[in-house]
């Protein structure tokens, strides 16, 4: 397997590395650690909104910095969730007075580092924590035999929407609610053409013959839930999103926003096809689409696949995803 | 033992775990890769070195169980590093009066405890729990009921483990990530059950070179006949 580094355990320094030389202007790198944050952390007088996760999902996290958006972002070893001493680091660098809400995906290392993390931050002195888990991937069920939904595209939302109520001025426990309410009306649903391969292994995570494909598959390089033989774009596109609108059971007539996005080695091209598919589906069926983003926002290194985001708007988080964001991965002008 | 002895033991102890850590990397990394995310053998592997690395031979026993937990909690990452760490941070505290056969009970049942109370699973769920807990329930039962001595309550403890391991190949998982793959999880064994057996195989055979061989030698005649007892698992 060809891959442009140098040595696997240096990816994610040199990766952080290039990032800050690229944008200065939206981030800083906190000494000695994996954390980067917006350049001009904390931001006095509002609240910190951070997150993290393992490296290997580019843009996310760090792309997310900025005005609008992320106030931290600590990014762990390949599909790893950081450690807890760096979340703390970060949770610390991004308390601007009005407390910290740290946006949790739902897989058990980041939650169990994040929890830790947040015992520390409280055992340290009066930082105001909050946190909010989320859980979108419709693909595995959540229920008490299992270790629930995982945290996937939707996140992204969720990002977008509590920083921009943190942007406006609202307090913790406000920012908190409308978080809340992203994760309850946000689904996806993913699906791999091919694995990807880490960089420690150098060969791909699960083998998957050319005529086949994996529907239900998350964003670490594992398997999914089901194998069917290769469909076409159109029947990928209902496949995702009928599954999504199933688990979401809107009313007719909802307001949704989307995202068609890709996993990391998938063309543009063929995001758009997708696209195309998923605005028909949901035309047809009544919906009303606000904002429809198609391109690369979690992606799984180089896996080819994508997955399909819908998530319920009324007035207030349709303003809020609307509003201004200025981050490298991420610009919405607003009105 | 004394507390020389007791620290040159230790500092053994992580030595040969981040060894066999080292040499089982990729295997570990294999398993995972089957019902994981591939990184667990890499994650291990990273943290105890860091652990050996950071090590101070002159820290009494309780204070180098708990530099070790540390450094484990911020190298490793993922659900592993507060797992093998953070217990491993807590359960410390019961060494602070100094490693006896007592203190090395209660070490494994703090360490088991904060396992589970932080991860959330039970026996059954296929993940380290299903390893750590017969290798509990084993050493504890072997030295307050069966009255043996630590090294040959140790080596049934390392059986009741193995078995353990076995017990997780053929069940579904339902805690960690293996848990996404519903009935794909079946047939492969815990990559997290597997680690734990290392460790406990590499604590056996330190404490073999330190502890009483005569002692060891009548002890192994006991574990034989007694093999079959008290894994605390139903296979």
């Amino acid at each position: 397997m060809k891959k442009l580094i140098n040595e696997p355990e240096d990816v994610v320094d040199e990766m952080l590395e290039g990032m800050v030389a690229a944008h200065p202007e939206y981030v800083r790198r906190l000494e000695g650690t994996n954390v980067l944050v917006r350049a001009d952390a904390p931001v006095e007088g509002m609240v910190g909104i951070v997150s993290g996760g393992g490296s290997g999902h580019e843009p996310t996290h760090a792309g997310y910095l900025g005005e609008g958006m992320l106030t931290g972002a600590a990014a762990g070893e390949v599909f790893t969730s950081p450690t807890a001493d760096q979340l703390q680091g970060m949770i610390a660098a991004c308390e601007g007075g009005a407390g910290v809400l740290c946006v949790v995906k739902n897989y058990e290392g980041d939650v169990m580092n994040f929890e830790t993390a947040i015992e520390l931050a409280e055992l340290e002195g009066e930082t105001d924590v909050e946190y909010v888990v989320v859980d979108d991937d419709v693909a595995v069920e959540d229920s008490l035999y299992t270790s629930g939904r995982r945290g996937v595209c939707g996140t992204i939302l969720v990002h977008k929407i509590a920083g921009a109520a943190a942007a406006r001025g609202d307090d913790l426990s406000e920012v908190k609610r409308l978080a809340e309410k992203v994760v309850d009306g946000v689904g996806t649903m993913g699906m791999a053409l091919t694995s990807c391969t880490t960089p420690e292994k150098g060969e791909p995570t699960f083998d998957l013959p050319d005529d086949e494909i994996e529907l239900g598959i998350g964003i670490h390089g594992e398997p999914g839930v089901e194998r069917t033989d290769v469909m076409g774009a159109d029947a990928v596109a209902e496949h995702l999103t009928e599954r999504v609108l199933e688990d979401l059971d809107l009313a007719e007539g909802a307001r949704v926003a989307t995202i068609v996005n890709g996993m990391g080695a998938t063309p543009l091209m063929e995001l758009y096809v997708v696209n195309r598919r998923v605005q028909e589906l949901l035309d047809e069926r009544g919906f009303d689409v606000g904002e429809c983003w198609v391109g690369d926002y979690m992606t799984s290194l180089d896996m080819a696949g994508c997955s399909v985001t819908v998530l319920e708007l009324d007035e207030e988080l349709e303003e809020l995803l609307g509003a201004p964001a200025d981050t490298p991965a991420l610009t919405v002008r607003g009105d | 033992m004394d507390e020389g002895i007791q620290r040159e033991a230790l500092v053994a102890t992580l030595a040969a775990i981040a060894d066999r850590i080292e040499s089982e990397k990729d295997h570990l990394t294999d398993l995972d890769s089957a019902i994981g995310d591939a990184d667990h053998g890499a994650n291990l592997h990273r943290g105890f070195q860091a652990a050996l690395d950071g090590a101070d031979p002159d820290d009494d026993p309780a204070a180098f169980v708990k530099a070790a937990g540390m450094a484990l909690l911020s190298k490793v990452g993922g659900a592993s590093g507060p797992l093998y760490g953070g217990s491993l941070a807590v359960a410390s505290s019961e060494f602070e009066e100094g490693i006896t056969t007592e203190s090395s009970v209660a070490f494994a049942e703090a360490y088991l405890e904060k396992v589970k109370d932080r991860g959330g699973a039970s026996v059954g769920d296929k993940t380290m729990v299903d390893a750590l807990t017969p290798a509990v329930h084993t050493y504890k039962r072997a030295i307050e009921v069966d009255d043996l001595d630590p090294l040959a309550a140790l080596s049934k403890a390392v059986d009741a483990t193995e078995r353990g391991v076995r017990f997780t190949t053929p069940i579904r998982a339902s805690k960690g990530r293996a848990s996404y793959l519903g009935w794909r999880s079946v047939g492969h064994p815990d990559p997290g059950a597997t680690s734990t057996l290392y460790l406990l195989e590499e604590i056996h055979d330190v404490a073999a070179e330190y502890l009483d061989g005569e002692a060891a030698t009548v002890v192994d005649a006991a574990a034989e006949t007694e093999a079959e007892e008290g894994s605390g698992v139903e296979e």
